[in-house]
């Protein structure tokens, strides 16, 4: 093993004892986070989507589960996970929408497990749909989607590109509210222009926590503030050591 | 906790364990499992592409069958999907026929859909303002007219001398790689916890949820 895969195990297995170490001492205790505003937002639309009997469109983008973008896919599914459990009482179960195979069984396996079929009747197989498996055929399927079912908020969370902007346009021209994260530098650019509170960088991974923080997730959050601190303390040091010629 | 859940949690949790400790640790016996446990990858993620084209057959059926708004259009995409796999089936993906209905039909449908994204993207500059009026939204914008008007030469002025040869490249190689390097660094510690996650079996994106027993 070289010195980069060393540091990068090194990383990855300091992580974890970091984030059981965290999940050990604040069983009891959640740390406070900084206010996100988007997901006070998406609280909101969540109650009135409650109240009025809509449903929500949660849309994974068209990322896979065996590339490199499987982490956002993983976040769009808690999102999922967490936002059928909380319109449990609503009349009509959310519907997701997503652009690979694999991610659609899991987002039927999410809606399925999370109580949501057996409270209410109108769930069916067809709550998670693929919609199509290149960028823009995905964002095509969607449109109508965002269009036909009349939700009352999209949530747009997973591997998105720039094709996320005809989705974010599509939002607003249905007078929806809508919360939008990808882990794609393009789109986040986008959707900072075309979104009121978009989510930039790590927040997309946050979800969890600000939805309903459970030990792992608060602890996932600490970890990362933990591991940006050491990288910032690594790049001026870095900074500092190649000022003074030693590296 | 039900029993196939565990059963589900397990496995993945393994899976993931020798795939992640296979990456980095460089031993015969692990790198052998880790290539076969990817080979059954491919295998699985070609049959959950099946059983995605079943499940975009059966939103589209249901939607004839109930008389929805816009069935007609369900009705030809049912029609091209059959069509194009029977062709693709028959006479393999690389034959020129399949190539045909690739060039003249798919591209020029996403390069529409391509072109009216700078349709989209140029409205939602101009409303940037009018949704979000503060002083970093007049920096996103005047940023990204200074990086048109550097790339784009002018009619009858060409490339603007300043403008092309040192404004826009130290905003884009220094400002912007910069900004962009640490939105990047904050989304991989994203997926590095979330898949540590999974690991733990906190996340299940695989049926089972763990805060089930606790309740």
């Amino acid at each position: 093993m070289n010195w980069v895969g060393l540091a990068g195990f090194g990383l990855v297995i300091l992580s974890a004892i970091l984030m059981a170490g965290l999940v050990f001492l604040r069983r009891k205790s959640t740390p406070a986070f900084r206010e996100i505003p988007a997901f006070a937002r998406l609280r909101k639309a969540i109650g009135l989507a409650v109240e009025e009997g809509s449903r929500l469109h949660i849309s994974l983008g068209r990322g896979g589960l065996t590339t490199p973008q499987s982490a956002a896919e993983l976040a769009g599914l808690e999102m999922l996970r967490r936002l059928s459990e909380l319109t449990a009482a609503s009349d009509r179960p959310p519907v997701a929408t997503s652009g690979d195979g694999a991610v659609t069984i899991l987002s039927q396996d999410t809606l399925l497990s999370s109580g949501q079929a057996a409270l209410s009747t109108g769930y069916g197989a067809t709550a998670a749909r693929l919609t199509g498996l290149t960028p823009f055929s995905y964002a095509a399927g969607a449109l109508p989607v965002m269009h036909d079912e009349n939700p009352s908020a999209n949530v747009l969370m997973g591997n998105f590109g720039v094709e996320v902007a005809l989705l974010t346009d599509a939002a607003e021209r249905g007078n929806t509210s809508t919360l939008a994260g990808s882990d794609n530098l393009p789109a986040q650019a986008i959707l900072y222009a075309s979104v009121q509170d978009p989510l930039i960088g790590e927040e997309l991974y946050a979800a969890g926590t600000y939805l309903k923080a459970r030990p792992f997730h608060s602890a996932s959050l600490t970890v990362q503030d933990i591991l940006r601190w050491l990288i910032v303390i690594g790049i001026l040091v870095g900074a500092l050591l190649k000022l003074a010629g030693v590296l | 906790m039900k029993l196939k859940g565990l059963f589900s949690a397990v496995i993945a949790i393994a899976t993931g364990l020798v795939m992640l400790v296979g990456y980095f640790v460089e031993l015969p016996i692990l790198v052998n499992l880790r290539i076969t446990i990817l080979n059954w990858v491919i295998i699985l993620a070609a049959v959950a592409l099946f059983l995605g084209l079943f499940n975009l057959l059966a939103v589209h059926t249901k939607k004839i069958r109930s008389k929805e708004k816009g069935g007609i259009y369900s009705l030809i995409l049912i029609f091209s999907l059959l069509i194009t796999l029977i062709i693709g089936l028959w006479l393999r993906p690389d034959h020129a026929l399949m190539a045909l209905i690739f060039k003249t039909i798919q591209l020029p449908v996403e390069t529409s859909l391509m072109a009216m994204l700078a349709v989209t993207l140029t409205y939602a500059s101009i409303r940037l303002l009018r949704r979000r009026n503060n002083l970093i939204s007049v920096i996103f914008l005047v940023t990204a007219l200074l990086i048109l008007l550097g790339t784009v030469p002018l009619p009858f002025v060409g490339h603007v001398p300043i403008l092309g040869d040192l404004i826009r490249p130290f905003i884009a190689q220094v400002l912007a790689a910069a900004g962009a390097r640490g939105i990047l660094i904050g989304v991989a510690l994203g997926s590095l916890t979330t898949g540590l996650r999974v690991l733990f079996g906190a996340d299940r994106p695989y049926g089972s949820d763990p805060s089930r027993g606790e309740k």
